[in-house]
């Protein structure tokens, strides 16, 4: 056996590839789910079934599939860039900041007028925590991986603080916590699910026609494939990457807002709630395009909500859905392998040459 | 015993993917032969040559050396059969010796014999007429020392076989003299060699014995005295082809660019170009010759604006250049196309089709928040018939498509900007000859239209032949500008290695 480089790959090929390494770490995992004594068919239709088993548990699913999804638009931007943006939980958070401190100062302002601000304060929020690392990284050549990642932390830590200290909310009998929105801070439901899901798909359509129909998705597109090209096409690529970074976080920062509006309804630590390193994942399997990080994140959400239905039915750790997630994307991106190259037995070769 | 067979190749096949690199190659070498192998680029001569290096392995075929069956497993097993290769880029430790080069990676007892070691290396160089002190420090050394050392190392490893990949690309013609006596001192002292090259005159000066290639299969091979260049043209192209070279008469018109003083520095803070001065004119071709890395790059970069110029002007017709963006160069109509050792480092996004590569510089002109792509695939397509690029359409991949192609993609897309100063650096550089014709004639057009071409170029015949004038620069300094219907490649050359010539007045 041997390996040859690929050069007759075509989309549809990659995407059954795509589809099989799923399927793979299904089969996989099945192993690791018998060893607890369970069937695995038994326990994927069972997540399913919490997933969709009933009306109330589909709101609950797509009430996770909309920030997974707005998330991994944000970050989808900033990774076509090749500027790995790990730092979407922090822009979360900071989104979910600006947001709430509107929430909580101004809840005297009618509806129409608070839940744009508070829009607008979060993209703003989340688009200038991102801006910080894109600063650093195009004026001093920092690290962007690492330095999105530190973020993060800095984030929580000052929700924590006002958590704590100078939000506390004294009408709660010192247990530290935020004051609960007003009424006119909570995003409205349509259908049974808030409104952010139509939010979610206008995203999807402005971000995938300015990507790919766009000068700025071109500009975006041509500094991540090559800086140097770019700074021959004359391209400001200081400008390009501060404000594709900003749009990035900026989406992500609107995820805050929404989590903290329309889901807890309040400011907590618990806002971002992993979305922004699990929406790194959504992105990736998506590859980079905007169109397919929507049935991805579902496939998500339904392994998070699925994930804790299994927890009660077979009193099998939350965790065992991570497990899932995390094979996927082994296997997924082992799958990349398979899409580059292909195995060749010798005796096959020579024939062929002969 | 002249005859005795050192290298005998038959049948090889290697294939890529879906390229058959080699198909039933045969190929022999004797003792004492300098046996050139000659062919366009992507013909398998280095395919070819790596499976004697151990670096590929042959899919079917039999290799032998020294007349037994051989099979190579890996460069270590090739150094052990006695076959030396000699890279085009050198693979030496800089902050070492020479000395410290040779042994490095040899087996041997513990301690280093110093002093047999100085010996036998002194009796090599002694006896191959070598110029190198094995004392000294690589990074003092000049390239054509730096290539002796690698002569050094194979030929201290005990090779009888020596294989020399392109030795001339970056020698100035008397170092390729120098080179030449040494390949020739080698023969006669029982060695085989195989030089690889596509330079038709040295395959003449150098070589017993050629043989050609041609799309992976082998054509045929001649004794050199026999045969002539225009036959090994035409062997290795496959049909008949003009050599020559137009240099059409142009009235030259007004000065285009005044550089002045130029003075530039690296990271770390080497100069790279020094007081470089010249003038460019409408209608004219100026070539600029000179090793490789001898701030050709960087001359092209501080032009368009993508290198920060230390001191010095640049004049383009009457306002200054120094300090302007990129972006306001390229619409003053100067263009630059660098073609890089990879083809696509600048110039050219390679995963991108002819239409968004072709929106690089033009998107800046449409107006708008969207992107107008249909206008530019009218362009590339009129773009394919002109320039007779193969491609299976407008939205393919550009690094899919051969190095020619792609050359003649990113010519085309600078040509078709109308410009009025066109730099183009290496825009041959790994072309067939079909292909390398295609391109004079293009840039030939340009000159005829009034344009000022600056041509950085590796051929100096071609730039004799093509340019009006020849800029000389050396280690970051001009040396000399000659008028090149007037001058010689010796003297060319001489300026090359840095020397001014007594009394000579800067061609005008």
């Amino acid at each position: 056996m041997r390996m040859i480089k690929r050069t007759d790959m075509t989309g549809k090929k990659a995407a059954i590839i795509r589809i099989v390494s799923i399927i793979a770490a299904f089969l996989f995992t099945s192993v690791f789910i018998s060893a607890l004594g369970h069937s695995p068919i038994n326990v994927y239709f069972s997540m399913v079934e919490g997933a969709f088993g009933s009306a109330h548990r589909i709101r609950d699913t797509f009430t996770i599939t909309i920030p997974l999804v707005v998330t991994s638009i944000g970050i989808m931007i900033a990774f076509k860039m090749k500027f790995w943006n790990i730092g979407a939980e922090g822009q979360i958070i900071v989104g979910a900041l600006a947001a709430s401190y509107l929430a909580l100062n101004y809840n005297h302002l009618p509806k129409m007028v608070l839940l744009p601000a508070m829009f607008l304060a979060g993209f703003v929020g989340g688009g200038l925590w991102a801006l910080i690392p894109a600063f650093f990284k195009v004026q001093f050549g920092t690290n962007e991986t690492i330095f999105t990642l530190m973020m993060n932390y800095v984030a929580l830590k000052w929700v924590t603080y006002l958590q704590y200290g100078p939000w506390k909310d004294p009408g709660s009998l010192g247990f530290p916590k935020i004051a609960n929105f007003t009424d006119a801070a909570i995003m409205p439901k349509l259908f049974g699910v808030h409104v952010g899901w139509i939010i979610a798909i206008i995203l999807v359509i402005i971000i995938t026609i300015m990507m790919n129909y766009s000068k700025a998705g071109y500009e975006i597109a041509v500094v991540g494939e090559s800086m140097d090209t770019a700074k021959y096409a004359g391209m400001n690529v200081k400008k390009v990457i501060l404000s594709a970074l900003f749009i990035s976080g900026g989406i992500a920062g609107i995820v805050g807002m929404m989590q903290a509006s329309a889901v807890n309804q309040t400011l907590s630590t618990q806002v971002a709630a992993g979305y922004g390193y699990t929406a790194i994942i959504t992105a990736w399997l998506s590859g980079l395009k905007a169109a397919i990080i929507i049935p991805v994140s579902l496939l998500f959400a339904i392994m998070i909500k699925g994930g804790s239905f299994i927890q009660t039915a077979y009193q099998i750790p939350q965790s065992a859905a991570g497990i899932l997630q995390s094979v996927i994307l082994f296997f997924v991106i082992g799958s990349e392998f398979f899409i580059q190259y292909k195995l060749v037995r010798n005796s096959v070769m020579e024939k062929e040459v002969a | 015993m002249k005859d005795q067979v050192f290298v005998k190749m038959e049948n090889i096949c290697k294939t890529f993917g879906t390229v058959k690199a080699n198909d039933h190659i045969n190929f022999e070498v004797n003792k004492g032969e300098i046996h050139a192998l000659l062919g366009e680029n992507g013909a398998g001569k280095s395919t070819l040559m790596n499976m004697l290096s151990g670096i590929y392995k042959p899919d079917s075929g039999s290799i032998y050396i020294h007349n037994t069956p051989t099979k190579i497993g890996s460069p270590k097993e090739s150094i052990e059969k006695g076959i030396g290769m000699i890279h085009q880029h050198y693979k030496l430790v800089e902050v070492q010796t020479a000395k410290e080069n040779v042994i490095m990676g040899q087996k041997g007892s513990f301690f280093l014999h110093r002093k047999k070691l100085s010996k036998d290396l002194k009796q090599i160089i002694d006896q191959f007429g070598l110029t190198v002190n094995p004392d000294q420090k690589i990074y003092d050394m000049s390239i054509g020392e730096k290539q002796a050392v690698e002569i050094l190392k194979v030929l201290y490893r005990g090779a009888d076989i020596l294989i020399m990949d392109e030795p001339t690309a970056v020698l100035t013609p008397q170092e390729t003299k120098k080179l030449f006596a040494i390949m020739r001192n080698m023969a006669k002292e029982g060695c085989a060699i195989i030089i690889i090259t596509h330079k038709l005159n040295e395959v003449m000066e150098i070589s017993d014995k050629v043989t050609v290639l041609r799309k992976g299969t082998t054509v045929g091979t001649l004794i050199t005295k026999e045969t002539t260049p225009r036959a090994l043209t035409d062997l290795m192209v496959g049909k008949s082809v003009n050599l020559s070279i137009e240099r059409p008469l142009v009235d030259r018109g007004n000065r285009l660019l005044k550089v002045d003083k130029l003075n530039a520095i690296d990271q770390e803070h080497v100069k790279v170009l020094k007081d470089i001065s010249f003038e460019l004119y409408e209608g004219e071709i100026l070539g600029v010759a000179g090793v490789s890395g001898s701030g050709q790059k960087e001359l092209c970069e501080t032009i368009a604006g993508l290198y920060p110029v230390k001191s010095g002007e640049i004049i383009y017709k009457d306002e200054s250049l120094i300090g302007k963006s990129p972006r306001s160069i390229i619409k003053k109509g100067i263009s630059m196309s660098f073609i890089p050792e990879d083809r696509l480092g600048m110039g050219l996004v390679a995963s991108m089709d002819m239409v968004d590569n072709y929106l690089l510089k033009e998107h800046h002109n449409q107006k708008g928040f969207f992107i107008k792509r249909k206008p530019i695939e009218e362009i590339c397509k009129k773009m394919i018939d002109t320039l007779e690029i193969k491609t299976p359409g407008v939205h393919h991949p550009v690094k899919q498509l051969s190095g020619g192609n792609i050359q003649k993609v990113l010519i085309g897309r600078e040509i078709d900007t109308n410009p009025n100063v066109l730099i183009t650096a290496y825009a041959v550089r790994g072309l067939d000859i079909g292909a390398t014709h295609t391109i004079y004639d293009l840039v030939n057009e340009q000159k005829k239209k009034n344009v000022g071409v600056l041509f950085i170029g590796e051929d100096l015949d071609v730039l004799l032949e093509l340019c009006d004038r020849i800029m000389v620069i050396c280690q970051g300094e001009v040396t000399g500008i000659v008028y090149a219907n007037q001058t010689t490649r010796e003297e060319v050359g001489l300026m090359m290695a840095g020397e001014r010539i007594e009394g000579m007045v800067m061609a005008q």
